[in-house]
């Protein structure tokens, strides 16, 4: 009876998608990420460009590249008389020829290599830090009876239910009696405590997925929970740290609004610093694209690393359900 | 290797009750099986021996010692689980040197090669050494889980059913080499299964679990021949024991007070019976092989047995039903002693 119905579809099995489903899906997807990337482009190819080519209309896709953006990214530089410029013995490097073909000699490094490291400092700081106690935490919601569990665990989502900001000016206030205002330690504690409600969520549930057998065996076999917390549950829980490290790092990284308004000199770190790097006449673009530019590469070689973690996704475990 | 002992031992998750009033004693190369039906509390007696759980009430004892409330660690046991629980991220290697490179008893790592290569022998998985815990197939995976368990020289080994993840020409290959690896090496064993040929072949003694509690402990034969219930007599016999009315077929030494009677396909003798005649009807012959089973309705009841392969019955053939020597049970389900006089015809 249902015989012509069944013997229909013998070329592929019915839960894969047909070759022009695939085809379309590819489409879209391919037409997604050119859409994504445009700003990206942009950004990179600012980055080389002059500062008039930067603001010219139309707007110039094809330029004579130029590095006057990097190297106005990393100097401090003054506009000098025609008379003093002749003075000056011939340029030593590439750069200074650079900078005094626009009457302009270098007065020193900027800023923007100190906002660089503390960005480093307080992006990988927190980030360290989050996931470390949110394993704990996780680990410990997820294996003991802890009393009251579910409230602590709402009560830590809920953290995240408010837009940071909102405790901006708390934050500011006790930052100021505690003296951790502009320093390395207050941000790195902050953005620990923003990510701590992601982290943990996050590792719970990669934690619930590890069977306890593991550390029961190994608990039996002569280890006390601690050592087998590191020899068997850590390795098993790589992939959730990963990810939960990467969410952490890109939050911490990117973060703009507590930056600015927390740190202003020792602490600063690049967000709220690339976007007021001023030219002659205004913003210097392509000194603003080419820090965003250097400032997307640790996060980007950060996840290409993990990736990998990122991809292998459950580990086909030994113990069968 | 030492002695096991349990007193009134205990547990309870919440409002349930898991285990209860354990008695149990495992003396010094024996091999005890935990038989019962899941949720019995096979497990968690096992659990608590390893101090995985902590009991509520009573007290445990290995070699002589209290360890009530210690660690896993300390006790000095080993445990198979029944899901293999190998480390994935290790080899087959690492996950049987594991146990002895523990910080509380570390080994030297040449006594280690040497150890694990020897129990890989035994379990035929020299070959496998190197391979990770994930690329191994289930029979060998729980071979690796049994290994590290038998690398160590612990004071007794607890096994939670570690064969049932396996097919059956394995898991009787499995079941023979353990018994004998028990043999050899004097290893007090606490065994827990559901399966009855397990416990029948590899027992020194065999405690039924019902419900939390010890229904009965004692050897194999005892528990088959003398089980001291009707729920200890229907743990074991293949096809499983019949329970009938007592006054169901006449059947000689049935005791006052015998509501029912436990037949046995050994109890129970088929014979064609007579045109016109005979107690039951064949209703169904299962042919398995080396095994008939017949069910054979007797009045509103059907039992199983197995059928003489010669009788070469058929469903509809009328036969004579014949008891020998079955078990009696009472009213309150207490095995009845037969009474050699009465119901003589």
């Amino acid at each position: 009876m249902n015989g012509a119905a069944m013997g229909k579809s013998s070329a592929h099995s019915v839960a894969e998608p047909s070759a022009g489903a695939r085809r379309l899906a590819g489409a879209i997807v391919v037409a997604y990420a050119l859409v994504t990337m445009i700003p990206l482009v942009w950004i990179l190819l600012t980055g080389f460009k002059t500062p008039p080519d930067s603001i010219s209309y139309p707007p110039k896709v094809v330029f004579e590249p130029s590095l006057e953006g990097y190297v106005n990214l990393f100097t401090n530089r003054s506009r000098q008389t025609p008379e003093y410029m002749a003075s000056l013995p011939p340029p030593e490097t590439w750069y200074d020829r650079l900078v005094r073909s626009r009457n302009m000699v270098i007065t020193g490094p900027s800023r923007f290599a100190d906002r660089y490291v503390n960005s480093v400092i307080i992006g990988f700081g927190s980030t360290f830090l989050a996931v470390f106690l949110g394993t704990l935490t996780a680990y410990a919601f997820s294996r003991f009876r802890v009393p009251l569990q579910d409230d602590l665990l709402f009560f830590i989502l809920s953290t995240r239910m408010m837009p940071p900001i909102a405790v901006a000016i708390p934050i500011f206030l006790m930052f100021r009696e505690l003296g951790l205002s502009d320093t390395h330690l207050g941000m790195i504690l902050l953005y620990t405590a923003v990510n701590m409600s992601l982290s943990v969520w996050l590792l719970k549930g990669f934690m619930d997925e590890i069977p306890r057998e593991y550390e029961e065996a190994a608990m039996v076999d002569g280890y006390t929970r601690l050592q087998a917390f590191f020899k068997v549950v850590l390795p098993q829980a790589t992939t959730g740290i990963a990810a939960t490290a990467i969410f952490c790092l890109i939050f911490a990284w990117n973060e703009y609004a507590f930056a600015l308004l927390l740190t202003s000199g020792e602490a600063q770190t690049a967000p709220p610093f690339i976007p007021i790097i001023i030219g002659e006449g205004g913003l210097d673009w392509p000194a603003v694209a080419a820090g965003t530019t250097l400032f997307l590469l640790p996060v980007f070689v950060f996840t290409v690393v993990l990736r990998s973690h990122l991809l292998r996704g459950i580990t086909f475990g030994a113990v069968r359900k | 290797m030492a002695d096991l002992s349990l007193r009134g031992v205990a547990k309870r998750f919440g409002e349930q009750v898991a285990v209860e009033a354990i008695d149990l004693d495992v003396a010094h190369g024996e091999l005890v099986v935990l038989l019962g039906p899941t949720g019995a509390g096979k497990t968690t007696t096992l659990r608590l021996i390893a101090g995985l759980e902590t009991p509520d009430e009573g007290e445990i004892r290995i070699g002589g010692r209290d360890v009530t409330g210690e660690p896993p660690a300390a006790r000095d046991l080993a445990f198979v689980f029944q899901q293999y629980s190998l480390y994935p991220h290790m080899t087959a290697y690492d996950n049987m040197a594991f146990p002895l490179r523990a910080p509380a008893r570390r080994a030297a790592e040449g006594a280690i090669r040497e150890k694990v290569a020897e129990v890989a022998r035994l379990l035929h998985i020299g070959h496998k050494l190197d391979s990770k815990a994930t690329r191994l197939s289930g029979g060998e995976m729980q071979r690796v889980a049994i290994g590290r368990a038998l690398v160590r020289d612990p004071a007794a080994y607890l096994m939670d059913e570690p064969l049932s993840s396996l097919d059956a020409k394995l898991r009787s290959e499995l079941r023979l080499e353990l018994k004998r690896i028990q043999r050899e090496t004097g290893a007090t064993i606490v065994y827990v299964t559901h399966d009855q040929i397990e416990a029948m072949t590899m027992a020194d003694r065999i405690g039924v679990l019902r419900e939390g509690r010890l229904a009965q402990v004692g050897t194999p034969r005892e528990i088959y021949e003398t089980p001291r219930n009707v729920y200890v007599a229907a743990r074991l016999g293949t096809p499983a024991m019949n329970l009938l009315p007592g006054d169901l077929l006449p059947v000689e030494g049935k005791p006052a007070g015998a509501v029912t009677v436990g037949a046995r396909t050994e109890h129970l003798h088929l014979a064609r019976a007579r045109e016109g005649g005979g107690a039951g009807t064949v209703r169904r012959v299962e042919h398995l092989g080396d095994q008939n089973p017949v069910h054979v309705e007797v009045g509103e009841h059907t039992l199983v047995t197995l059928g003489d392969a010669a009788l070469e019955l058929r469903a509809g053939d009328r036969v004579d039903v014949r008891l020998d020597a079955p078990l009696f049970f009472g009213r309150d389900g207490e095995r009845l002693a037969a009474c050699p006089r009465c119901g003589r015809a």
